[in-house]
């Protein structure tokens, strides 16, 4: 029965794959593209990864869904006098990604079966950190620096983002509101954050020890404000607003810091002293929750549209 | 009595699994947004609501139980919203081609 569903599962993810390639109209393709991302999760379920599942929906659907709709809203009706892509150009990118489709299908299918894990010795470490969660202990104990490196790189694309304001503008608040704001939205704006913070709170929380963690509680935070900035309810901050630039850089700020005493209370960069592991990676993600919520809601408002109040 | 709760299980997910199939169907073979959105709305609302009701006999603790009486609402709450916009731009897409 399970594998009925683990096939229709594989066969839904292939069509939808393909329909997001073939589709002519760039909307279409990022709305059956946001399908796809939950399926994926489903898929990331089934194979027993609730983490990979939750960031999967959160980021890889939501995020990066909300994204591509709001670059496809900026860019329709312009670029039309383009010329459209040669025969060639189009076989040329054709054959580049069938070719790194092939070659990663190869490499997965050469794997050693069983594959060779690090899991016995994850769980095994697992008592040192104070954590109940594996996944957590992987990205904020044995592969810190990793984790580390993903939030600076979020913090890369939105000085990326931010850098396309034009000079009248630098330093100015993004636009996020539409000209209308139909009340059915406001009404939403009002009811949800309560709970969306509570959700957001819990996951980064729970996240030490079930599935969950900074990235998930961070899209939902994120996801929350956004709402209320979508509905007028208060406007998005300047760019140069320095409690923003606070939440930003607060939490890798706090990483790096904790980083560098490691070298000197532990035993190396990254390092963290005995027994106060857990309270530190706590605190560690609380303060990513809040960078990581601030950096794609501040993604996804796009640079700067207005002059900034001074 | 906990062959019955499994049977109120069984019989409350199938059912709300047939309203979500028959949803489905609406959305694809109806002719217009608003009746789309109207078949729709009945698998989000009725249909999520009786796979709850029917889960719920099986939740681990009260509050599991009560996150899933929370996911219902929520998606309530969220269906409602979106049914509204869709509508609404509809309809302003008709007064002003």
């Amino acid at each position: 029965m399970t594998l009925l569903l683990d096939l229709a599962l594989v066969a839904w993810l292939l069509a939808l794959a393909v329909h997001v390639v073939v589709q002519r109209g760039e909307r279409s393709a990022i709305i059956a593209f946001l399908a796809f991302g939950l399926l994926l999760g489903l898929a990331w379920v089934r194979l027993a990864a609730p983490d990979v599942a939750l960031t999967e929906i959160a980021i890889g659907g939501g995020g990066t869904g909300i994204l591509l709709l709001r670059a496809e809203a900026v860019l329709r009706g312009r670029g039309k006098e383009e010329e459209p892509m040669t025969r060639a150009g189009k076989l040329a990118v054709a054959v580049g990604c069938a070719a790194i489709s092939a070659g990663l299908g190869l490499a997965v299918l050469s794997f050693a079966s069983p594959a060779p894990t690090l899991a016995p010795a994850a769980a095994e470490a697992l008592g040192a950190t104070g954590l109940g969660n594996p996944v957590t202990a992987v990205l904020l104990a044995y592969r810190a620096l990793d984790t580390l490196l993903e939030k600076i790189v979020v913090l890369l694309a939105l000085i990326g983002v931010w850098s396309l304001a034009p000079d009248g503008v630098w330093d100015g608040a993004p636009e996020v509101k539409p000209a209308i704001v139909p009340g059915p939205l406001t009404y939403l704006a009002r009811i949800l954050p309560p709970f969306g913070i509570v959700i957001g709170v819990y996951m980064f929380w729970v996240g030490a020890d079930a599935p969950g963690g900074t990235f998930q509680a961070g899209t939902v935070l994120a996801a929350m404000w956004l709402l209320v900035m979508m509905a007028g309810l208060k406007p998005p901050p300047d760019t140069s607003r320095p409690l923003l630039v606070l939440a930003l850089t607060g939490g890798p700020a706090l990483f790096l810091a904790i980083a560098f005493l490691g070298s000197i209370f532990a035993e190396g960069f990254l390092a963290y002293p005995e027994g106060l592991a857990k309270p530190l990676i706590v605190a560690i993600e609380a303060a990513l929750t809040l960078s990581v919520a601030a950096a794609l809601a501040m993604l996804v408002a796009g640079p700067a549209r207005k002059a900034p109040a001074r | 009595m906990s062959a019955v709760l499994g049977i109120v299980t069984i019989v409350l997910v199938t059912a709300g699994a047939v309203l979500f199939l028959a949803g489905t169907l609406g959305l694809l073979r109806f002719p217009d947004t608003l009746s789309r959105l109207h078949a729709i709305s009945k698998a989000d609302n009725l249909g999520l609501g009786l796979i709850v009701l029917g889960l719920l006999p099986q939740a681990a603790s009260v509050t599991g139980g009560l996150k899933l009486i929370c996911v219902w609402l929520l998606a309530q709450l969220s269906a409602a919203t979106a049914s509204q916009l869709l509508g609404r731009a509809v309809y302003r897409g008709r007064r002003e081609p």
